[in-house]
C-alpha cells in the first residue's frame, strides 16, 4: 500500500475495513471463484522510481532517430505554437470529463463551440461536430452517413486518389455494415465526372467521397460533380487536409454534403501516428444524421448565454443500437489544440502559412526538375505535396536521405511523393536537392 | 391518468389511428408524448413514402430520448402535418390533435389486429 | 475553478488587423497560389495577439472542474489521478517528431516501447496479444466485435451474426454490435442483479448457431462480480460463440483476477480508465484490444498507425511507475473505497442489491421519495458543494439510478467530507427541498434550458450572429 499514488495509512485501512466488516482485504473478492483468482505477481518488472522511469524513456528515446521531415500522406510536420503546449496542460482542461454537467464544464463546452464554428468556416459548411478520432474514421462515418440518409441503397464511390489509409478504414467498416464500395478510374492522377456520372447513372448510389488534395497532392477541379450527385440523389463528400482549405476552394463552395478530414496539419505534432483529429462537417439539412457530439448555445436559469451538448437523442447511451454511431469520445483536447492554433494562426497567419507550404513545395519540384533526374508523375496542379518519378534506384536514394538524417518522402512506384511545409528552410530543401542530383 | 379516446384504433407501440372513410391519421398517445417529455423534433416521411403496417416511418424525439414511429397499418402518406416541423411541442399539448402523417389506408382488415380505447387503458395499466 | 462565468467567445475578442502569429519570411520565391485553385469567401477566423489568446483560455479553463480540482465520483468512468511523469514522457521530442511512416530502423526505441506495453497488457489480462489501433474505449468495442466477426467469417460460419448483452449494459454496446453488422439480444439480469443463468440458458437454447459473441463486462455494471462467469463461459463457447470483455470495469480486478482466466476471448482496455491516461474533456483516450492465442490474424483495419501513440506513452509510463508490487492494490484499494461509501450512506439513499460491490455500486435515489427530490437534484446540488455528480440514469434498471466510483487514489479524508456532503443533501432534501430542486447555486450556470438548445441549435458563431 505503501506508493505515492495510495493515501492509505495502515489507521485509514483499519477503520475503513472496520466500517465495511472485513477483517482483510482479499475478503473483498470473496465472490471470485477460487479457481480463476489471480494469485501471485503479475510478469511485469518491479515499480519504478520517477528517476528510473525518466531513465527507461530517454534510452528509448535515444533509439529514434529525429529527421528532417519531406513526408506527407496525411501526417505532415508543421509548425506549433508555444501557446498551445502550455495552455493544453492546464489541468482543469486536461484532467476533467466529457462535459455532461454543463454547469461545472462551460470551460470545454466554450471551446468546443469555437472548434465547431472555425471548422464550419474553414470547410465552408453549414455544421461541424464536436471532432472525431481522425481523418480516415470521420471519413468511414461521412461513408456510413450517406448510406443511412439514403433510401434503400448502399454502394459507395470513391475516388481512385484517396489517401491508402483512408481506403482501407473505409473498406473495413464497409464489409461490417454490407456496404458496396465502388472505386472509381484514376485518370491522369485525377477522379473524372464521366466516370462519376456513368457510375451513378448504374443507380444504388448513396454517395461519392473524394479527396482534396488528393493522394498525390494534386488539386482536383470537382466542378460538375455536386450537381451530378443530387441528381441521382447521392451524397457529395470531400476529405481534405484541414490546413489547405485556408486558400483552397472549400468543400462547401464545391456543393459537398459532409466534408471530413484530420486536422494534424493544423499544428499537431506527429506524435509517431496520433492523437490527432477528426473533424466532419455538414449542411443544416444533414445535421440530425451526424455522428459525434455537437454543443450547442442555449440560456441558464440566471439568463446567461450558456453552452451544453446538444442532439444527444442521437448518441450511443440513450439510442443504444439506433445511434447514428458507436463514438462516445470526441478528440476534446486535440480539438482545443487546434481551436488554439486557430485562434493565434487566424484569418491572416492560416493564409500565410498555407502559402509558405505551397511555395516551398514548388521551390523544391522546380529544384528537382532542374537535375535533370526527376520528372512530375502526372502534369497537374499540386499544393504543397507532389508525386516525382526518379530515373534511378529510388530505394538507393532514400537510404541516403536517412543516412543524411532526412525523411525523404514516402517512396512510391516509380518514385517520391514529397511534402514541404512552412517548417522547412531553403537551406533544408537545397540539401535533399543536393544529394538527390548525385 | 393519460387520456385515452373512444372510436380511436390504438397499437401496442403506442401510435393511434383515427380512421375517416379510406384515411387514417396516424400519432401517437397521449401516454407516450407523456413520457417522452418535451419534443424538440419529429422525424417525418414524405409525401408519397408507402408505410407498412408494423414497420418504421420516422421517429420522434425529446432531449432524454427518441423514439421510433411504427405505422399501425399500411398505405401511402398523403399528407404530412407540417405544423410539427415549427412547433413539435404541439404534441405534448394534444398528442390526439396533433396527428403526424395522413395515410390512404390500403387494407382496412388490419385494424382488427389493433386495441380500442378500453383495451389500450387496460394495456397501459400493466 | 472560478465560480463566475467567463463567458466570452474568441471571435468577440477579434479586432482586425491583430496577430498573433510569426512565420518566417518566404525564402522559397515568387510562387503564388492561382486564383482559380483559391477559395473565394475567406474562412471568418479570429484575429487576436498572442495576449488576448492566452487569457481567453486561462479564464475558461477557471470555468471547468478536472481531477485536479475535486473528486469524481463518476460510476463507471475511473476518474483516477493522471500522473504528471506521464505527460513528462508523453511530450519527449525524441517520440514527439517521429512520422509513422519513418523506416524501422530509425524508431526502434518507439517500436519496442509498443512491445513493452503489449507485454505489460498481456501478463494484466491473461490474453496473448493487442492491437492498439483502436483510438478509444467504443473504437475498441467495435475492433474486438469486427474481430470477432472476422474469426467467423474465416471459418465460413456466417450466420452468427447476434452477440448476447446484459440488459443492465451500456448504450454502446448495442451501438457498437450495430455499427458491426450485428444485433443485439438481450439476457435479464436476476434478483442479485447477475446474469440470469436460466435466462441465458434459454437463449442458447434458441439461438446457439447464430450467436457470434457474448459481450459483458465483469464486475457488471451494478458493480458486482459475476460469479458463475466461468459457467457462462462454457455456455457461451459450447455453442460455438466467443467471449468479449467490456473493459470499463478493469479497475477492481488489478490484483484479482484476469479476464482471460474468466474465460474471455476478446477485450478492450480503456487506457484513459484504468491506465491513468488522462480523459481530455471527452478523448484523447486510447481502447486496446487483446486476443487470446490464434485470433490475432482477425484483427481489423480500423486506424492507419498505431493509434492514439502518445497516449500509450502515458499508460506504459504508469505501469512502469506501479509496477507488478503495485499494481496489484490498485483493485483492492479502489473496491474498499467503494465499500466504505456504500456502507456509510445506505442508511439514507436507496441500495437495492446490498451486497459486497467491487470498484462502484448504484443506489436508487434517496430512501425517503416523497420529498420529489430525484437524483438529478442530488446530482446538481452537490456541484454546490465542490464535487463532481456521479452517474446519473445509468444503468438503466433503476429509475433514479446513481453509480459511484471513488478510485484508489481517493483519500479517506475526501471520502468522508463526500459522505458528509451526501448526508447534508439528504437531510436538506427534507428541510429545504426547493433548495436542492433548484440546484446548483455556487456554479458559474445554473441549470441550463435544453430543450431549447435540442429544438433550435445554434452550433456555431456564424448562427449566433444571424439570429441577433
Amino acid at each position: 500500500m505503501d506508493y505515492k499514488y495510495f493515501p492509505h495509512t495502515e489507521d485509514d485501512l483499519k477503520a475503513m475495513m472496520e466500517k465495511v466488516g472485513v477483517k482483510r482485504l482479499d475478503e473483498l473478492y470473496a465472490q471470485i471463484p477460487e479457481s480463476i483468482r489471480f494469485k501471485g505477481d503479475y510478469d511485469i518488472p518491479r515499480s519504478a522510481s520517477e528517476m528510473e522511469v525518466r531513465q527507461v524513456f530517454e534510452k528509448l528515446g535515444s533509439e529514434n532517430k529525429q529527421l528532417t521531415c519531406f513526408a506527407g500522406l496525411g501526417v505532415y510536420d508543421h509548425y506549433t505554437p508555444s501557446v498551445i503546449p502550455s495552455l493544453l496542460q492546464r489541468s482543469e482542461f486536461l484532467t476533467s470529463y466529457t462535459p455532461y454537467q454543463a454547469e461545472i464544464s462551460q470551460g470545454t463546452l466554450h471551446y468546443i463551440f469555437e472548434y465547431q464554428s472555425m471548422m464550419a468556416e474553414l470547410t465552408g459548411m453549414d455544421i461541424s461536430n464536436a471532432s472525431m478520432y481522425d481523418g480516415t474514421t470521420a471519413c468511414a462515418e461521412a461513408m456510413m452517413m450517406t448510406v443511412a440518409a439514403g433510401k434503400k441503397v448502399n454502394k459507395v464511390l470513391v475516388s481512385g486518389c484517396l489517401n491508402p489509409n483512408t481506403f482501407e478504414v473505409l473498406k473495413t467498416y464497409a464489409l461490417h455494415q454490407g456496404i458496396e464500395l465502388e472505386v472509381l478510374p484514376i485518370r491522369d492522377g485525377t477522379t473524372a465526372l464521366d466516370d462519376v456520372k456513368a457510375r451513378l447513372a448504374e443507380g444504388g448510389c448513396a454517395g461519392v467521397i473524394v479527396q482534396q488534395p488528393n493522394v498525390y497532392g494534386i488539386i482536383e477541379d470537382f466542378t460538375g460533380f455536386a450537381d451530378a450527385c443530387h441528381e441521382q440523389k447521392a451524397l457529395f463528400v470531400i476529405d481534405s487536409v484541414a490546413a489547405d482549405l485556408a486558400v483552397l476552394k472549400t468543400p462547401g463552395e464545391w456543393g459537398a454534403d459532409i466534408a471530413t478530414g484530420d486536422g494534424q496539419s493544423l499544428g499537431i505534432p506527429m506524435q509517431f501516428g496520433g492523437p490527432y483529429v477528426g473533424y466532419m462537417c455538414c449542411t443544416e439539412k444533414l445535421i440530425r444524421k451526424m455522428p459525434g457530439r455537437i454543443v450547442g448555445m442555449t440560456k441558464d436559469n440566471r439568463d446567461q448565454r450558456a453552452f451544453v451538448l446538444t442532439l444527444q437523442a442521437r448518441e450511443q447511451h440513450i439510442r443504444r443500437q439506433k445511434a447514428t454511431s458507436n463514438i462516445c469520445s470526441n478528440q476534446s483536447l486535440m480539438a482545443l489544440f487546434v481551436t488554439i492554433y486557430l485562434s493565434l494562426m487566424g484569418k491572416q497567419g492560416m493564409k500565410e502559412a498555407a502559402q509558405l507550404s505551397y511555395a516551398g513545395a514548388h521551390y523544391l519540384c522546380d529544384e528537382l526538375l532542374k537535375t535533370g533526374r526527376f520528372s512530375l508523375a502526372f502534369d497537374k496542379p499540386f499544393f504543397n505535396e507532389f508525386y516525382v518519378k526518379y530515373d534511378g534506384d529510388a530505394q538507393t536514394l532514400y537510404q541516403r536521405f536517412i543516412e543524411a538524417g532526412i525523411l525523404g518522402g514516402v517512396l512510391m512506384e516509380e518514385g517520391f511523393l514529397f511534402a514541404v511545409t512552412e517548417k522547412r528552410t531553403k537551406e533544408e530543401i537545397d540539401n535533399l536537392v543536393k544529394i538527390a542530383a548525385l | 391518468m393519460a387520456k385515452v379516446i373512444e372510436g380511436l384504433y390504438y397499437s401496442e407501440s403506442h401510435e393511434f389511428v383515427r380512421v375517416e372513410g379510406d384515411f387514417g391519421f396516424i400519432g401517437i398517445t397521449d401516454f407516450a408524448q407523456n413520457a417522452l417529455g418535451n419534443v424538440v423534433y419529429v422525424d417525418m416521411p414524405e409525401v408519397d413514402d408507402e408505410v407498412t403496417a408494423g414497420e418504421e416511418f420516422g421517429a420522434v424525439e425529446s432531449v432524454k430520448a427518441a423514439s421510433d414511429l411504427y405505422s399501425p397499418v399500411s398505405g401511402t402518406v398523403v399528407e404530412i402535418n407540417e405544423a410539427l416541423e415549427d412547433q413539435p411541442e404541439l404534441i405534448n399539448e394534444d398528442a390526439f390533435e396533433n396527428w403526424i402523417i395522413k395515410v390512404e389506408l390500403s387494407d382496412k382488415s388490419e385494424l382488427d389486429s389493433l386495441m380500442d380505447a378500453a383495451a389500450y387503458e387496460a394495456f397501459c395499466a400493466k | 475553478m472560478n465560480n463566475r462565468l467567463y463567458g466570452n467567445l474568441i471571435f468577440e475578442l477579434s479586432k482586425e488587423g491583430r496577430k498573433g502569429y510569426s512565420l518566417p519570411r518566404n525564402n522559397y520565391g515568387d510562387y503564388k497560389i492561382p486564383e482559380t485553385y483559391c477559395r473565394t469567401e475567406e474562412a471568418a477566423l479570429p484575429e487576436c495577439d498572442e495576449l488576448t489568446v492566452v487569457r481567453h483560455y486561462t479564464n475558461l479553463s477557471n470555468n471547468n472542474f478536472g481531477v485536479d480540482t475535486g473528486f469524481y465520483p463518476l460510476g463507471s468512468c475511473t476518474m483516477k489521478y493522471n500522473p504528471k511523469i506521464n505527460e513528462e514522457m508523453a511530450a519527449l521530442p525524441q517520440f514527439q517528431n517521429l512520422h509513422p511512416l519513418q523506416p524501422e530502423h530509425t524508431v526502434l526505441g518507439a517500436k519496442a516501447l509498443i512491445i513493452l506495453l503489449e507485454k505489460s497488457l498481456c501478463a494484466l489480462t491473461g490474453l496473448a496479444h493487442f492491437t492498439f489501433k483502436p483510438y478509444a474505449g467504443a473504437h475498441g468495442e467495435l475492433t474486438g466485435l469486427m474481430t470477432i466477426d472476422n474469426y467467423h467469417r474465416s471459418r465460413g460460419d456466417l450466420q452468427r451474426k447476434k452477440v448476447i448483452v446484459p440488459d443492465s449494459a451500456h448504450g454502446t454496446n448495442p451501438a457498437s454490435a450495430a455499427v458491426c453488422g450485428l444485433e443485439i439480444i438481450e439476457v435479464k439480469s436476476d434478483a442479485q442483479g447477475l446474469v440470469d443463468l436460466a435466462d441465458l440458458e434459454r437463449l442458447v437454447e434458441l439461438e446457439g448457431p447464430n450467436i457470434a459473441a457474448m459481450m459483458m463486462t465483469n464486475p457488471n455494471t451494478l458493480g458486482l462480480f459475476e460469479t458463475r462467469i466461468p459457467e457462462i463461459a462454457k455456455l457461451i463457447h459450447d455453442c460455438g460463440g466467443l467471449m468479449y470483455y467490456d473493459g470499463a470495469n478493469l479497475n477492481p480486478m488489478l490484483g484479482a483476477c484476469r479476464p482471460g482466466d474468466m474465460g474471455f476471448d476478446v477485450m478492450h482496455i480503456n487506457l484513459h480508465k484504468t491506465f491513468s491516461t488522462p480523459h481530455g474533456g471527452g478523448g484523447p483516450g486510447s481502447g486496446p484490444v487483446g486476443v487470446r492465442e490464434g485470433l490475432q490474424e482477425c484483427f481489423p483495419f480500423v486506424s492507419p498507425y498505431q493509434g492514439n501513440y502518445a497516449v500509450m506513452m502515458r499508460a506504459y509510463a504508469y505501469i512502469l511507475s506501479l509496477g507488478r508490487d503495485q499494481i496489484r492494490n490498485v483493485g483492492p484499494l479502489a473496491t474498499l473505497n467503494a465499500n466504505y461509501i456504500k456502507a456509510s450512506l445506505k442508511d439514507v439513499y436507496e441500495l437495492p442489491i446490498d451486497t459486497i460491490c467491487c470498484h462502484e455500486f448504484v443506489f436508487d435515489g434517496l430512501k425517503d421519495k416523497s420529498t420529489g427530490v430525484t437524483t438529478m437534484d442530488v446530482a446538481k446540488r452537490l456541484l454546490d458543494y465542490g464535487y463532481h455528480a456521479p452517474t446519473i440514469y445509468f444503468p438503466l434498471l433503476f429509475h433514479e439510478s446513481l453509480m459511484i466510483e471513488p478510485t484508489e487514489n481517493e483519500s479517506k479524508e475526501t471520502l468522508d467530507g463526500f459522505i458528509a456532503v451526501m448526508r447534508r443533501i439528504a437531510e436538506e432534501a427534507k428541510t429545504n427541498p426547493d433548495e436542492v430542486k433548484s440546484a446548483p447555486h455556487t456554479t458559474p450556470i445554473g441549470r441550463v434550458d435544453d430543450v431549447l438548445a435540442a429544438k433550435h441549435p445554434i452550433t456555431t458563431f456564424r448562427q449566433l450572429q444571424a439570429e441577433s
